[in-house]
């Protein structure tokens, strides 16, 4: 299991992370060491087991609420940490001039 | 009384209780020594001192006007007593970093539900511990603002991810710390800094406001010097929260440490061959024979247990945890908080506040998972270790038809040194080997000490039990750490 650079890349790209040439090729190396780690679950038979599901199986329950309202934080607090704000909402650059 | 930060949980709050001391005393003297030691240390990302005092002189107005007029009502469980949290928790109004600089300066507006039920209970907090970068670690190397180092030999890691947790407790920096567990990151500092740790049963406590990593993986765990102080926290963090989808309505039980006749008769003990592996330190795997015998000697019922599929867990493991790790980080776009590096474009954005914000594990995990989760892989990869999940799953179910706790080490070896796994991913992921296979279970384990390596560092034991067993766990580490003293043993560090 060996991974190109160009897949590196495009994993980058799905991922949303800019990384340097260095990165790349250090990552291209450890995942590719990391990924045929991993390979050694292709041995084991899987054909008869269903996929785990995230809870224990003890409880099973509807996790669905009543759909009321409830207090929630204030905008304010909301809009604290923002990078950049606006008029109560969060400001980004142009979102659609900018795509080709 | 002389020194204060000798206490555990439960001395604490008998000398508070009695009037020894007040909780402004008590909560100085762990701040004192957490000044002292923490240009060694670093086991803190946050102290908060002053809000520590205004909380500790809050919790001594609040027990003097109980015993003045209003004794109807009980004092809360916990009141005046110093805690320290992981940065992996939000505490409103306290910057958390979860240890990335992503989140240098993010000032969460709310309060997570297990801290929440502490602050009910009347702790102290005095701070917000260091972790490695998104709790995806196994020795704090990882964090966005330097290392701690392990008390008991400088030069070594405490382990991680929760390993300012385990240093400050090993440290006697604070009497117990609030940690995250998702592949160990409880159990295995507890046992590199010889202190106490409990990773409760997946659902057990609510994930609300612990900042997500592998979600169906994340627990909320304490460190403490024993059994009994870890169990005295617990019994406050556990119970069902609406707020947490995956959260599990079942009564939380009143913990009795002592079993009905104080020995552990009739007790059924699993000792997993598949965690006795080569390669494994030897005086670890002796360290955790004596400590077998011990339970043998109290009347437990020691049985060889298998668990086939344990060589499979760090594979399934390290395909899961990055998997749910790169959707959940997603949330780091710069947008809406976190860092933002300024750009041209939002997608600019992403790439570049992601690219500089994330350190070098944290980006290996989302490639990872990004991978394993894209077009073309995800049956192979996902798909095929959520259905090996499975099976340790069964292999666990399976075990606990026939023993009540099982019993294995912790983590291959003792504390190692800084910097000798720093290039080697893979290596620094075999230190979890022993730790994951319980998260991907979802079942309880309780780590603790149970002796020393020739270099005097400790070698951590830890009891795995059945879904929403802890208390069992607590049982009979107490029962343990009644006839033995390894918890009581203090680094040298301390001793000048």
């Amino acid at each position: 299991m060996s991974l190109t650079l160009s897949e590196v890349e495009h994993i980058a790209e799905l991922a949303r992370l800019k990384l340097t040439d260095e990165e790349k090729d250090r990552f291209r190396q450890q995942l590719s060491e990391i990924l045929e780690y991993a390979a050694r679950l292709q041995a084991v038979d899987t054909s008869q087991i269903p996929p785990t599901a995230a809870k224990p199986a003890a409880v099973v329950r509807s996790v669905l609420r009543p759909d009321v309202p409830e207090p929630c934080l204030e905008l304010k607090d909301v809009l604290a940490n923002a990078p950049q704000s606006e008029d109560d909402q969060f400001r980004v650059p142009p979102v659609l001039e900018q795509e080709p | 009384m002389s020194d204060l930060t000798g206490l555990g949980v439960r001395q604490c709050l008998e000398a508070l209780g009695r009037g020894d001391c007040s909780s402004r005393e008590l909560t100085l003297a762990f701040l004192e020594r957490s000044q002292r030691l923490e240009p060694d240390v670093h086991a803190f990302i946050t102290p908060t001192p002053e809000l520590a005092l205004q909380m500790a002189d809050a919790a001594d107005r609040r027990r003097q006007a109980w015993k003045r007029d209003d004794k109807s009502q009980p004092l809360p469980g916990l009141l005046g007593l110093p805690l320290a949290i992981k940065d992996v928790l939000a505490l409103q109004g306290v910057r958390c970093t979860c240890g990335s600089r992503i989140l240098e300066n993010f000032v969460p507006p709310y309060t997570s539900t297990a801290v929440q039920h502490l602050l009910d209970a009347g702790v102290v907090v005095t701070g917000k511990t260091n972790m490695d970068e998104f709790a995806m670690g196994s020795s704090t190397e990882n964090s966005g603002y330097g290392p701690t180092r392990n008390p008991w030999d400088l030069t070594r890691v405490p382990g991680g991810s929760s390993g300012g947790s385990a240093a400050a407790v090993a440290g006697r920096m604070v009497p117990a710390a609030l940690g995250s567990d998702t592949g160990g990151s409880v159990r295995q500092p507890a046992s590199f800094c010889g202190v106490t740790g409990i990773k409760p049963t997946y659902g057990r406590v609510s994930r609300y406001g612990l900042v997500a990593f592998g979600s169906s993986l994340d627990t909320v765990g304490v460190l403490a010097h024993s059994a009994e102080d870890a169990a005295l926290i617990f019994t406050h963090l556990a119970g069902y929260d609406p707020r947490d989808a995956t959260s599990i309505d079942v009564p939380v039980p009143e913990i009795a440490l002592h079993r009905q006749d104080g020995s552990l008769a009739g007790l059924r003990v699993g000792v997993p061959d598949e965690y006795f592996i080569s390669g494994i330190q030897p005086e670890v795997e002796a360290a955790i024979r004596q400590a077998i015998e011990v339970l043998h000697g109290l009347g437990a019922e020691i049985k060889p247990v298998r668990l086939p599929h344990t060589g499979e867990a760090l594979p399934v493991y390290y395909l899961i945890a990055p998997a749910e790790a790169s959707a959940n980080l997603a949330r780091y776009d710069g947008v809406r908080y976190g860092l933002r590096e300024p750009a041209d474009s939002v997608q600019e954005i992403f790439f570049n506040s992601r690219g500089k914000g994330f350190g070098a594990e944290v980006k290996r995990r989302i490639m990872l998972g990004t991978y394993a989760l894209s077009a073309g892989y995800y049956d192979a990869y996902y798909g095929q270790a959520q259905r090996v999940r499975t099976l340790i799953k069964d292999d666990f179910a399976q075990a606990f038809q026939e023993v009540d706790v099982i019993a294995a080490p912790v983590a291959p070896s003792t504390a190692f040194k800084l910097g000798e796994h720093s290039d080697d991913p893979l290596a620094m992921y075999l230190e979890d080997v022993f730790t994951l296979p319980a998260n991907l279970a979802g079942v309880p384990g309780l780590a603790f000490p149970v002796g020393f390596d020739q270099h005097g560092l400790p070698v951590g034991m830890q009891l795995m039990g059945a879904h929403f067993h802890e208390d069992l766990l607590f049982q009979v580490g107490h029962a343990y750490q009644n006839v033995t003293g390894w918890h009581t043993c203090t680094p040298a560090l301390l001793w000048v």
